[in-house]
């Protein structure tokens, strides 16, 4: 072990963390990487925080001793957020699990950064509130993570994403400093300072404590499903939905090929078809059913095969298990897979779709498609076999050329899983390379050492 | 396609020449469009005028930022959409840059968010007279840092917008006006915070002298039993708006109509709970207020012959920042107690806001505050 590496765990040992420093591989081994499994690093060491104290602390010898440093909540990002530097240190932020708050009158709560997502609403349930935000993960998946990701979810169409949602947070800066942003009102003074914390992928330190904004639980949702013979059919359902003024919370879509993974995992009893749209309304029981009517009458003229709408908890849950299980459930097609997340303009979703559909072809490699369509962000799921000589290079390759694709048509390389590390190469596709510039100067003025969460989003300028 | 190459350079010149710049358009908020200081040259960049990209089926805009907000609301209204944020001032010529500038929300942003939540790209210039982007002209996006959001209050601090993407909704199909007449103060903000739990979906929830106001907005059809289902469990005198009528109060809400003359409008962001502290802090001084947002925003008329330097210490006792919007006062020697600062009350952004400014204006080229 190097001098540098045995002062900085000597520096840690002296927080007194007992059982809470890990320094063996065997205990370090579950934190090498995240949800974009393909990367893995081994961290000098992983300190399990209790406490703000805890995160200052650790933060402050990082510092102090030029080592980079990773936070982590469930490691669930599938863009390598969280995948530690070899060599630095990990902060697991899982214990600080606490709802701080609930305030009903100003529909808010604060919590702390390893809140589960679906935490956050089972604490509200009891004031007829929620967090909107719904990452498929939403069940194991953190808040701090959602934060410096800016995390997404099938119901962005309607509610935005995790930014949209975030209004005050206290951060622990990369030198250790503590500083409040924003707070518990919706209306900003100043500059949106949250606003711009949000998805910076952990450059701008830890969020320790985080307040929300919560919604009204609503009091009628009507999920609707309808099958169509091909993807166009169904992208251009949505462009007419779009146009008639309804505003659904939610619409996807689902390929032949990602229908076939949930039946075979889940089994959602989606009708078959070459490609399912859902569409889900909510809100008041008037304006749900005046919609539904509406929607109803849209989804006939526009070829569907076949339509239903359910209320049921139960049977609207599991249109919803299907859907939101149906990375995990490619899995039952392929060995390997990766996970795209671009996003194209509404109104481009037909070609985009009719060119994967070609490329795929062309490279003689399977993509299933699941995508939230009113928000025009596509997961395309690369199929393949690890083990087969060069299969990863060529599933890598199709994957850079569909971020190509939804750049060229006006679109971004990330919806919502973020940069992190699998596409730092693609985001000059988007900047020029002024915007990148800018970007490494707004990174640098808050850590000059690049020591929170070194090598994601932007390519490191230095080298410790 | 409009060329903004012209205005850019120039805008790239000024910044570069200095010694410091302010982005005037509209002018609709001269407390933060006056130039404070010798030193300050205000940037007219009203020319930068024009919708760039608008598809109804994408429900996204891209305007140059100098475009009035009239002008953009009017091609949305064309296809029954709108700017859900509902920026104000928009009839006295409030600009599209102007509402990010100041992050003036109005009174129907309670609905879908605020001018946060609808801005979604930004093409500016930063204090080195670079032209940088940040975000993108799509609904939603995670890559790179969020410079949309970060213009949103920057009060032309941080970088002249030269061109804005939103996002955009369908407009309300109808909408209509309530008017709560409540007994006590108490009474008033508990009925607030009630119908903001729903389960009725309001579009905007006021507090004004004369009560609580409420719209309600979406298919005409089923306005009036949701109207109904309001009024329940709320011991009130009850007075309704329709058409003109619904349209004159949220207009008098949105040009700040209401705001005796002679006052400086100060926009605080808060919640409800602080409301009985602000209306106490505000009490001895005759200043008037309007609550809005379900309360998270006071837009507060306080008396031009009053020191500024009072309200700011009030607003610091409550822990709130508040941006002076309009007016000078009547006493220059007052308002130099607070320096001129166009932001008042408890600072935001500490440390974290210091280094990002110096990233994006090394030079002190913008006015801070």
């Amino acid at each position: 072990m190097h001098d540098m590496e045995e002062r900085v765990i000597g520096a840690l040992a002296q927080l007194e963390l007992g059982d809470r420093l890990l320094t063996s591989p065997a205990a370090m081994a579950s934190f090498g990487s995240d949800a974009l499994t393909a990367f893995h690093q081994r961290p000098l060491a992983v300190v399990l925080a209790e406490s703000v104290d805890d995160v200052v602390r650790a933060v402050r010898i990082c510092h102090r001793e030029r080592v980079p440093f990773v936070a982590r909540g469930s490691g669930t990002s599938l863009s390598g957020g969280s995948l530690p530097v070899e060599g630095g240190i990990v902060i697991a932020l899982n214990r600080l699990n606490r709802v701080l708050s609930v305030d009903p009158d100003a529909r808010t709560a604060t919590v702390q950064p390893g809140v589960i997502n679906l935490d956050v609403s089972r604490a509200a349930a009891s004031h007829g509130l929620a967090y909107a935000p719904d990452p498929s993960s939403q069940s194991i998946c953190s808040i701090g993570g959602n934060v410096a990701f800016n995390s997404g979810g099938a119901h962005c169409l309607k509610h935005g994403m995790t930014s949209n949602h975030v209004i005050g947070m206290t951060v622990v800066l990369p030198d250790g400093e503590l500083v409040t942003l924003g707070s518990d009102s919706t209306e900003p003074a100043g500059p949106d300072w949250v606003g711009m914390f949000c998805g910076s992928e952990g450059l701008f330190g830890i969020a320790v404590e985080v307040t929300l904004r919560l919604v009204p639980v609503p009091e009628a949702v009507r999920t609707s499903l309808a099958v169509y013979d091909s993807l166009q059919a169904a992208g251009d359902a949505v462009a007419q939905i779009v146009s008639a003024g309804l505003l659904p919370v939610a619409m996807e879509i689902m390929d032949a090929l990602a229908i076939e993974a949930a039946e075979a995992s889940v089994k959602p009893n989606y009708p078959s078809g070459a490609a399912l749209l859902i569409v889900e309304l909510e809100g008041e029981r008037e304006v749900v059913d005046g919609d539904a009517a509406r929607l109803d009458e849209l989804l006939r003229a526009s070829g569907a095969s076949e339509t239903t709408a359910t209320e049921d908890p139960d049977a609207r849950g599991l249109i919803w298990k299907g859907r939101k299980s149906a990375f995990s459930a490619v899995g039952w097609l392929a060995p390997d897979y990766i996970v795209q997340d671009g996003v194209v303009p509404r109104t481009r979703l037909g070609e985009a779709l009719a060119e994967i559909d070609r490329m795929s072809a062309e490279a003689g490699i399977r993509v299933a498609n699941v995508f939230h369509a009113g928000d025009g962000n596509l997961h395309p799921l690369i199929l393949f076999d690890g083990r087969e000589p060069g299969a990863v290079e060529r599933a890598e390759h199709l994957a850079g050329e569909i971020l190509r694709l939804c750049v060229s048509l006006g679109g971004s390389i990330t919806g919502e899983h973020g940069i992190g590390v699998e596409k730092r190469a693609y985001l000059s596709l988007m900047f020029s390379p002024d915007d990148l510039a800018l970007m490494g100067d707004v990174r640098r003025s808050i850590d000059p050492l690049e020591l929170a969460n070194r090598g994601k989003m932007l390519v490191p300028e230095t080298v410790s | 396609m409009i060329d903004t190459t012209d205005h850019v350079e120039a805008i790239a010149e000024a910044i570069r020449v200095g010694p410091r710049v302010l982005p005037v358009a509209g002018g609709t908020k001269p407390g933060l469009s006056r130039a404070s200081g010798p030193d300050v040259v205000a940037l007219d960049v009203s020319g930068l005028r024009g919708i760039i990209e608008y598809d109804p089926a994408e429900l996204t805009l891209t305007a140059l930022a100098g475009t009035p907000v009239a002008e953009v609301a009017q091609a949305l209204a064309d296809h029954d959409q709108y700017l859900p944020f509902d920026p104000p001032l928009a009839a006295a010529g409030a600009t599209l840059g102007g509402v990010v500038a100041a992050a003036t929300s109005g009174a129907n942003a309670l609905r879908h968010g605020g001018v946060r939540d609808f801005v979604i790209g930004v093409r500016f210039v930063d204090g080195t007279g670079r032209l940088v982007s940040g975000g993108g002209k799509i609904v939603k996006n995670a890559a790179g840092f969020d410079l949309p959001k970060l213009m949103v209050g920057s009060l032309g601090g941080l970088g002249v917008m030269v061109q804005l993407s939103f996002k955009v909704f369908p407009r309300p199909r109808a909408t209509t006006t309530l008017a709560f007449d409540l007994p006590s103060r108490e009474a008033q903000l508990e009925t607030m915070a009630r119908l903001n739990r729903g389960p009725v979906q309001v579009d905007a929830l006021d507090l004004d002298r004369s009560g609580v106001l409420v719209r309600l907005g979406g298919d005409p059809d089923a306005l009036a039993a949701r109207a109904r289902r309001l009024c329940e469990g709320v011991e009130a005198d009850v007075q309704h708006f329709e058409g003109a009528a619904d349209a004159a109060v949220w207009r008098d809400a949105a040009e700040l109509s209401w705001v005796p003359a002679g006052s400086r409008v100060v926009r605080t962001g808060l919640t409800l709970r602080d409301v009985p502290g602000l209306d106490a802090a505000l009490a001895p001084f005759a200043a008037t207020v309007r609550y809005s947002l379900a309360a998270n925003l006071a837009w507060i008329a306080w008396p031009g012959t009053r020191d500024l330097a009072d309200l700011d210490a009030a607003l610091r006792s409550l822990g709130r920042t508040g941006v002076v919007l309009t007016g000078t006062g009547t006493n220059a020697a007052t308002d130099a107690r607070t320096g001129g600062s166009r932001l008042i009350g408890a600072p935001t952004g500490g440390s974290f806001g210091s280094r990002i400014r110096s990233a994006l204006d090394p030079h002190a080229r913008f006015l801070e505050s």
